[in-house]
């Protein structure tokens, strides 16, 4: 039993970071109405900052950096490539994004080579006992942090003028337009955003007990797709429920691995992808996705 | 043949005062086309290896790419799960021929290979369609990222099935023997040329390229072509006129899925070993890049983008002294791979925003700016 909620609470924990993460692919979604297939190699770029920087300035101002650097990339994606493009089918921007994941993704994976880059955060490898259940603190950190962004992230998005204008965009962009929302300005704040959230997941991606940050953390980073469309795509609801979903189900499958040893080895990394393609069969809009309705 | 086919002109006695020559004899395309056909029959006699078997990748990717595109392009269903298929293409090969009483303890059902190659792009088929109900229902950007689980079962299934695909170390394929013919290395020479399993193959592989680009065109001439882009452009109004929305998008995955299996059964002959790290996401995203920078929605472009992303590391690793900035792997500068991968990335880019149709539409400039209404 105790296995059991120690396997849930880190679940929880995991999958509020992938919450954040899919948070910024919705957010970009929302505004934009653009797959951003390059999400996980923005993740990348701010947890490289951070990990470059932490010794020389420490790690706060690095986390800070990070973060800075993160929306600063998905700014200039925005600026530089999406602002561009001049047709109107979504679908092929979607593709730029994976143009631009492609580049971005070469560039960090040759910085950091073969190196397990460490991020210098300040919990180790402390553990937290209370009774029979035992928590690294880096869990628990990582579940108040993502719990405190999450939280201000909706309450802006509910309350202040910028969360507005994004969901008036959001709604139709071209009423939004003429109604004085500048939607050049709300897709590049979104982007930004995006890049920060996801900077701030990647440094609880790759702290412990994960060794740190490596090549293969932009795979991790890849299970927020099926946080985010297991959700809904324009969902910040479904974002957090998928994203809890997605780190309960590979927290378990990980931790039960032992006698699941029939479906073979590296069943946790798996188990998000089963749980999108079994909720897509029986809902393919999403768990709390709108149902598109078309008027002709 | 010539003189049957004059016969009508002269029966029908339609007033023709000189016999002009037919049209397709003046058409500067015609020639170009079997110029181009003559010296690819014509390199095995002339190129080495390395070359050979690039091009080999490039004819394999073509297949490939035909595939996606039918998908991606014409339907404008995005995939990310093209790797995955064509390693149930190749890895479906392996077992169909093989031997099962060798030495490796795999499985190996001992098939003629030409069936075993048939039957693996039937299997991939079918795991295309096991996947219909999802690619039947999602569109777009969504099914790209549903396709994401079949790249991760794929690697899970391959790292872990080991009686079926040798695990990490991957397995030996069966040289592909068709007609009493073996494409394998032992010699045959021919006009003063060892032929190998690269020179034979050579052969095969334009065969199949041009037998799977004629299909393609022809769905894409006919009605399934006019349903596939009325689904892209307006799937509501698609619906409307009558065409059965979810079938044709489930229909066009398996077709897909079915090129990707013969891309597979290819590459694994070229390649002569599988390995499951070969089948990742990385491949998926470069035959997306593939379709992207060839021109998405037409047969040739996929094949020209095909030949641009395989044959650029290719190029880069042999010139790799030659070139700035690119050095050889290891040794601390831009690696041959990496430099290709950072040129089809920005290519990508720089052909969606600069060059809406790809790369054909600058060979083919004249018939874009004449129809404009089929930019899309």
């Amino acid at each position: 039993m105790s296995t059991f909620a120690e396997l849930l609470l880190n679940g929880v924990s995991l999958g509020s970071v992938y919450a954040l993460i899919a948070l910024g692919f919705v957010v970009i979604f929302r505004a934009t109405e653009v797959v951003n297939f390059a999400h996980a190699s923005l993740l990348l770029a701010g947890g490289y900052v951070t990990a470059t920087l932490h010794d020389d300035i420490g790690f706060w101002p690095a986390l800070l950096a990070g973060i800075a650097g993160a929306a600063l990339v998905g700014a200039a994606v925005e600026f530089l490539v999406m602002r561009r493009y001049r047709g109107a089918d979504h679908s092929v921007l979607a593709i730029v994004t994976i143009g631009v994941d492609i580049l971005l993704t070469t560039e960090l994976t040759r910085r950091i080579g073969t190196d397990v880059l460490a991020l210098g955060d300040p919990w180790g490898d402390a553990v937290l006992t209370v009774g029979p259940i035992s928590l690294a603190h880096t869990r628990i950190a990582a579940f108040v942090a993502a719990a405190l962004l999450i939280t201000a992230f909706l309450l802006a998005f509910r309350y202040t003028t910028w969360g507005v204008a994004m969901r008036a965009a959001a709604e139709s962009a071209e009423t939004a337009a003429l109604m004085g929302v500048r939607l050049g300005r709300v897709s590049l704040g979104a982007w930004a955003v995006a890049g920060g959230l996801a900077a701030v997941a990647a440094l609880f991606l790759t702290v412990f007990p994960t060794p740190g940050l490596e090549r293969a953390t932009s795979l991790a980073a890849l299970k927020a797709f099926p946080a985010a469309i297991l959700g809904g795509l324009d969902s910040t609801t479904g974002a957090l429920v998928g994203g809890l979903l997605v780190g309960v189900t590979e927290s378990l499958a990980t931790g039960y691995q032992s006698d699941l040893t029939f479906l073979g080895r590296g069943l946790g990394d798996l188990a998000p992808y089963l749980v999108m393609t079994a909720i897509l069969l029986i809902r393919p809009a999403g768990l709390f996705g709108t149902k598109e309705l078309a008027r002709v | 043949m010539s003189e049957v086919l004059a016969t009508p002109g002269e029966a029908s006695g339609t007033p023709r005062p000189t016999r002009r020559r037919p049209a397709w004899l003046t058409r500067t395309r015609t020639y170009v086309w079997t110029a181009c056909a003559v010296l690819l029959l014509a390199l095995p006699f002339y190129l080495d290896r390395f070359w050979l078997q690039a091009g080999l990748f490039a004819m394999a990717a073509a297949i490939g790419a035909i595939g996606i595109n039918l998908l991606t392009g014409s339907t404008g269903q995005l995939s990310l799960g093209h790797a995955f298929f064509l390693a149930v293409g190749a890895y479906g090969y392996c077992v169909f021929a093989a031997d099962g009483g060798g030495g490796d303890g795999l499985t190996g059902l001992g098939l003629p290979t030409w069936i075993a190659a048939v039957l693996a792009v039937l299997v991939a088929g079918v795991a295309g369609g096991l996947f219909s109900p999802i690619a039947g229902r999602l569109q777009g950007a969504y099914l790209g990222i549903a396709t994401l689980a079949l790249i991760f079962i794929g690697q899970h299934v391959l790292f872990n099935a080991r009686d079926l695909t040798g695990g990490f170390n991957g397995r030996d394929v069966p040289p592909l023997s068709l007609f009493g013919l073996t494409f394998d290395d032992r010699e045959l020479v021919v006009a003063d040329v060892p032929f190998g399993s690269a020179e034979k193959l050579w052969y095969a592989g334009l065969v199949l390229l041009l037998g799977c680009a004629l299909f393609a065109r022809g769905v894409l001439r006919g009605r399934p072509g006019r349903a596939m882009n009325a689904i892209r452009d307006h799937r509501i109004a698609a619906g409307v006129i009558g065409v059965p929305v979810a079938r044709y998008r489930a229909a066009v995955f398996v077709l897909s899925s079915m090129y990707a299996g013969l891309a597979g059964v290819l590459l694994a002959l070229v390649f002569q070993r599988t390995v499951p790290d070969y089948f990742g996401i990385t491949l998926s995203l470069e035959y997306l890049a593939m379709i992207v920078i060839g021109g998405l929605g037409s047969v040739s472009g996929a094949v020209l983008g095909a030949a641009f992303v395989s044959l650029l590391p290719q190029l880069l690793t042999r010139y790799s002294d030659a070139l700035p900035l690119v050095s050889a792997p290891g040794t601390g500068g831009i690696a041959p791979g990496e430099a290709s991968r950072y040129l089809y990335g920005a290519a990508v880019v720089a052909v969606v925003l600069f060059l809406p149709g790809g790369l054909v539409r600058v060979t083919a400039g004249h018939r874009a700016r004449t129809h404009p209404g089929e930019e899309r």
